[in-house]
């Protein structure tokens, strides 16, 4: 059942992607529709990394959002170095916010950006080493369940309040944007968008396999042991923090993927992107799809952010609200997500559980 | 200490804001010895079971396994690697996993991610679980969730898990409540067997099952031993015979 | 004009406890002369004349009241006629056609002011005479001295009469005639006064025999230990405040979330309605009882709970009793919670601020020692203390508390003693509730009232109930001042927003610590 929904999807994933582009090119598919979809892919992403942890490590982080914006920063980073003197002060080697902050030279931090490698190379490592520092702390001492829920949260407020300051060198409210060029082609011309959407589709699917090989081997078995049986598996030998680890640090590096495909395709990165609203928007896309399934991550990503788009153009005050039922019913009625529906016609019915009379 | 000593605890105290769960409680347990530790509720058992596998630190008191390793200084695993396995009071198995990969999953062996990450089934472990399986009488179960199983077959499947542990010491807590008279009986002889190659403590609130053992027993009681000796000998002890029928 | 009317009584008042006046040299001619340097030489004299008229005459000056005739005769004009401005009794026969108004230039300003100031000393309001007093204090004005000498013999109000001390004490070390040990007492008295004036002072002094120059820096090093007390004393004033905001935000949290477990991402929201109902309460008020208006926050209180209670306890029945067990499928179905009440409230009141006014009785601040204490966060810590004093009470005392702490302790046991345990968890968690909608109430007088109010407060209540340790209110409480506290003694370091990126980062290494807070409930029903 599920290798076929993840085969299913792969095909769905590169093929609508490949049609979309396809349909770009020959002028039946609008521009903005290949970036609105590109869009959609790289919030699968952070979807798909959210249920990784979520779904298979029991780990609800509400700050994933900060991995997918420091990725998108990192690659704002690069886009930045690559207007060069196209901006509205000229200066070859900073960027306008840092002229206008009447500043002199580039802080050592973004020193390298000029090299898409090292950008992407850092759009991977900056969340990846965050996750790092953070779940090594937090699963070394057994923060589980709402409390490490609070603390990403915490985290990625903080990073919110760090983001906003002007003196951070990250553009303070205003965030990285007017961006030119990516690899040397202008971002507005078709042939990039199209190829940042077959990327990101590209991207998704490799995330969607390595992530349920990942389930699916005896690792996997043992992080869904943790997830339900944290302390079984500690008397069994294993290190449920190392599991845990290795899976948010892989989530969080998948995170910061899909922000580094996510910011050349909307053309702006601010600090509200850190806002812990995202993070937890992105929790009820897993859990609408289906938490533990992959395939109900992205599913459920691409579902409500069509119908986002839809509700802020037609019905803008009206979405909050939709979001708002969507959470409670969701969490109510669908406690299995959309997948979760399907998963029960196609299960047998389970035999009658003896309770101890205890 | 003699050469088999295989357990050790010595002058253990732990105690909760001031109540005494261990109250300096000092036990031995000789290498291939099973033992019976009996008590009215609140009497330590669990506490004693939670000290020993590193669950909970003493405030007081060392545990020493084998020859001069202090447990109190490690962690769970680090102690479930030295060779000691522990069966919950509630049967805890990993309930969406098929019966196979429970004992897939409890199988001694590397324990480390990025050797499970790559890890394939070899046949030499497909072997062991068969062995298994047939020990504790799950092999026409292999396929289903561990969830789906019986409360009686849970149990086993959970000894079967210590036993894929391949430990030295078997700590069992409470493994016939809610069992039927049947399977009291099978359990009691499976615990049999399993200690003619390791040590065992079992806790246990069943008279029956512990005289079914026919074992040396230990009464705790508030937290330190009250009496020990064979099942007649603690039966006819008038402070064990006070402490449970009352003052 | 209340001030020369004042300054006339007081002269009158001080004519007749005077000595005979002197009348061969009559300090008024100066006045009523030609040139603009014999008006100002004029004042000064009368300034030190002691004369008791000095002050209502030189105010007329000021006002361009006072009139010179023939014969250095001298009235003052007023809307009831003439006044002799020597006597300051009315005057019948005056030759207005003869009289022409003293004339001023800058210098005679300048010197009118001078003068003002020292006559202040004896002026019959004690706040004036202190504010005259501090003014000599600072011009450390040597001619100032004997003005001062007269009016402390005279001065009966304790604290006044303690800074004319003062400042004659400044005027005299920046007199060179001064002996030694008047010079050692007079460093002695601005010692004990011991603010920044009093250091500055002391500090600047020049010329001074070596005992006084010692004694005067001694008494420097003493000042600043007690200006930085002070200082201590006032961030420790600014914590309370900010840490009694962070305890009313958080103290229902530790109702819902410590003792019932339930993860309320609408907390906030809870604390918003609060606010609004303020707002709306205070607009019915202006619009039907505006003699009410004063009394306004103590409608809203109780109202303000009601509302967020009443909203509580159908959040509960309508929701959260269908998720008990899942504590995170609760958080992310009261977080839905949240947006659809924010966009609610933005739908009624729209997204602006709202204004929510600040009585009477809370506005303005007093000095304490060396601490300024504004009286909207006095208020709001006493009341952040009322509150939490009633929690505890009803926790303890009522029945309601009785059988919430049995639910809490066993859920079965008390359903099978015959309590409703249902109801009990609606009445639970919409006491939290209420208690955020009281909070929300005396958030209304500091933040802003617009629908994302409640967002700013919910992860810092969160950080508070767990820093704190969850279940235990008093860990609620010492944790929320101390996290305001530290949190104003980070702003001066690290800026405001660095300092609480500082907190926070500093919170989650604690918690990772010790994930179960400050004050952990220990033992074996913990783990379960």
């Amino acid at each position: 059942m599920s290798r076929i929904s993840t085969t299913l999807c792969l095909l769905l994933i590169l093929g609508g992607a490949g049609l979309l582009a396809a349909g770009n090119a020959t002028g039946a598919v609008p521009p903005y529709a290949v970036s609105l979809v590109g869009k959609y892919l790289c919030y699968a992403m952070l979807a798909l990394a959210v249920d990784l942890v979520w779904g298979f490590a029991g780990i609800l982080s509400l700050g994933h959002a900060a991995f997918f914006a420091l990725g998108g920063y990192a690659m704002g980073m690069y886009l930045m170095r690559q207007i060069g003197t196209r901006g509205v002060y000229g200066n070859a080697v900073l960027p306008d916010f840092m002229v206008f902050l009447n500043w002199k030279e580039l802080p050592w931090y973004w020193h390298g950006f000029d090299n898409p490698l090292f950008a992407i190379l850092i759009a991977l490592a900056v969340p990846g080493l965050l996750a790092f520092v953070f779940g090594w702390f937090a699963f070394r001492s057994r923060v589980s369940g709402v409390y490490l829920s609070i603390i990403t949260q915490a985290l990625t407020y903080a990073l919110l309040l760090a983001f906003f300051r002007n003196d951070m060198g990250f553009g303070g409210n205003n965030g990285l944007t007017d961006f030119k060029d990516i690899f040397g082609f202008s971002l507005q011309s078709d042939g990039v968008r199209r190829g940042l959407l077959l990327a990101s589709a590209g991207f998704l699917a490799l995330q969607l396999v390595v992530a349920r090989y990942v389930v699916t081997s005896r690792f996997g078995k043992v992080l869904i042991a943790v997830r339900d049986t944290e302390s079984r598996t500690r008397f069994l030998g294993y290190r449920p923090e190392r599991y845990k680890l290795f899976v948010f640090v892989l989530s969080a590096v998948m995170a910061g993927i899909g922000g580094a495909l996510y910011v050349p395709q909307v053309g702006i990165i601010n600090p509200s992107e850190f806002a812990p609203a995202n993070s937890i928007e992105a929790v009820i896309w897993v859990a609408v799809g289906g938490r533990g399934t992959l395939v109900g991550a992205i599913l459920g990503a691409l579902l409500v952010n069509a119908g986002k788009t839809y509700f802020t153009g037609a019905l803008p005050e009206l979405w909050l609200f939709a979001l708002g039922a969507l959470f409670i019913l969701v969490t109510l009625l669908l406690p299995k997500g959309i997948l979760g529906l399907f998963a029960r016609r196609a299960a047998r019915p389970a035999p009658p559980v003896v309770e101890p009379a205890k | 200490m003699s050469t088999d000593t295989l357990l050790y605890l010595d002058n253990v105290t732990v105690s909760f804001d001031g109540f005494r769960a261990l109250n300096a409680l000092s036990l031995f347990l000789q290498a291939g010895e099973m033992r019976a530790v009996i008590g009215p509720n609140g009497a330590g058992k669990t506490t004693m079971m939670d000290v020993i596998t590193g669950k909970t630190r003493p405030d007081e008191g060392k545990v020493v396994f084998g020859r001069d390793t202090d447990l109190t200084r490690l962690d769970e695993p680090a102690i479930a690697a030295l060779g000691i396995g522990r069966k919950f009071q509630k049967p805890t198995v990993f309930e969406p996993h098929t019966v196979w990969d429970n004992l897939l999953l409890a199988l001694a062996g590397d324990r480390r991610p990025r050797f499970t990450l790559w890890a394939r089934q070899s046949s030499e472990e497909r072997d062991r679980i068969e062995a298994i399986l047939r020990t504790i009488r799950l092999a026409d179960h292999i396929k289903r969730p561990a969830g789906d199983l019986s409360h009686g077959q849970k149990q086993w499947l959970e000894i079967g898990m210590l036993l894929a542990q391949e430990p030295q010491l078997l700590l069992v807590d409470e493994p016939v409540a809610g069992m039927t008279d049947a399977e009291t009986e099978q359990t009691a002889e499976l615990l049999r067997e399993i200690n003619k190659t390791r040590s065992v403590v079992v806790v246990e609130h069943d008279m029956h099952f512990v005289r079914a053992l026919g074992v040396k027993v230990t009464v705790l009681h508030e937290g330190s031993v009250l009496s020990e000796g064979s099942i007649d000998h603690v039966s006819n002890d008038p402070r064990v015979i006070e402490v449970y029928l009352g003052r | 004009m209340p001030l020369l009317r004042r300054l006339f009584i007081l002269a009158l008042i001080a004519a007749s406890l005077a000595q005979p006046a002197m009348a061969q040299d009559d300090p008024f001619a100066g006045l009523a002369g030609d040139s603009f340097d014999d008006i100002r030489h004029g004042i000064e004299t009368l300034a030190t004349s002691g004369a008791p008229q000095a002050a209502a005459v030189i105010a007329a000056l000021q006002e361009g009241n006072l009139y010179a005739g023939p014969d250095a005769a001298l009235f003052i004009k007023t809307d009831d006629g003439w006044l002799d401005a020597r006597s300051g009794k009315p005057a019948t026969e005056v030759a207005e056609d003869a009289l022409n108004p003293v004339k001023m230039n800058n210098g005679v300003r300048r010197a009118a002011e001078a003068a003002m100031g020292s006559l202040e000393l004896y002026s019959p309001d004690a706040a004036t005479r202190r504010h005259a007093a501090e003014a000599v204090l600072k011009s450390r004005d040597p001619a100032a001295l004997e003005g001062l000498t007269r009016a402390l013999a005279k001065e009966s109000d304790a604290g006044v009469r303690r800074i004319m001390e003062q400042a004659r004490a400044s005027a005299l070390l920046a007199t060179p005639a001064t002996p030694e040990a008047e010079r050692l007492a007079a460093v002695a008295t601005l010692r004990a006064r011991g603010d920044l004036d009093a250091r500055a002072m002391l500090a600047s002094l020049t010329a001074q025999p070596p005992a006084v120059a010692e004694a005067a820096a001694t008494a420097v090093i003493a000042i600043d230990r007690m200006l930085q007390l002070w200082g201590l004393a006032q961030g420790v004033f600014y914590g309370l405040s900010l840490g009694s905001v962070l305890l009313l935000a958080a103290a229902g949290l530790a109702i819902t979330f410590g003792v019932m477990g339930v993860i309320n991402m609408a907390h906030g929201e809870m604390v918003m309605l609060g606010a609004y109902t303020t707002f709306v309460v205070q607009d019915v008020i202006k619009s039907h009882a505006p003699y009410l208006f004063e009394a306004s926050l103590f409608i809203a209180v109780p109202l303000a709970f009601l509302v967020a209670g009443a909203v509580g306890i159908a959040v509960e029945r309508c929701m959260l009793r269908f998720l008990y067990g899942r504590p995170l499928e609760t958080l992310l179905a009261t977080w839905g919670l949240s947006l659809a009440m924010q966009q609610t409230v933005r739908s009624i009141f729209g997204a602006s601020n709202r204004e929510v006014s600040t009585p009477q009785w809370m506005s303005g601040a007093t000095q304490w020692g060396g601490i300024t204490i504004t009286y909207n966060r006095l208020v709001i810590i006493v009341f952040a203390a009322m509150v939490v004093a009633a929690l505890m009470a009803a926790l303890r005392y009522t029945a309601l508390g009785l059988r919430m702490r049995a639910v809490t302790q066993n859920r079965r046991m008390a359903a099978a003693m015959g309590i409703r345990t249902p109801w009990v968890d609606a009445l639970t968690f919409g006491l939290g509730s209420g208690v955020a909608g009281m909070a929300g109430v005396a958030l209304s007088q500091i933040d802003n009232v617009s629908p994302n109010l409640g967002q700013g407060y919910i992860i810092d209540s969160f950080m508070v109930v767990v820093f704190g340790g969850v279940g235990n209110l008093w860990g609620t409480v010492v944790s929320a001042l101390t996290l305001g506290t530290v949190n104003k003694f980070l702003e001066p370091l690290a800026g405001a927003v660095l300092g609480k990126i500082t907190v926070l980062v500093l919170l989650i290494l604690f918690i990772q610590r010790k994930p179960r807070g400050m004050f952990p409930i220990k033992g074996r029903a913990v783990e379960s």
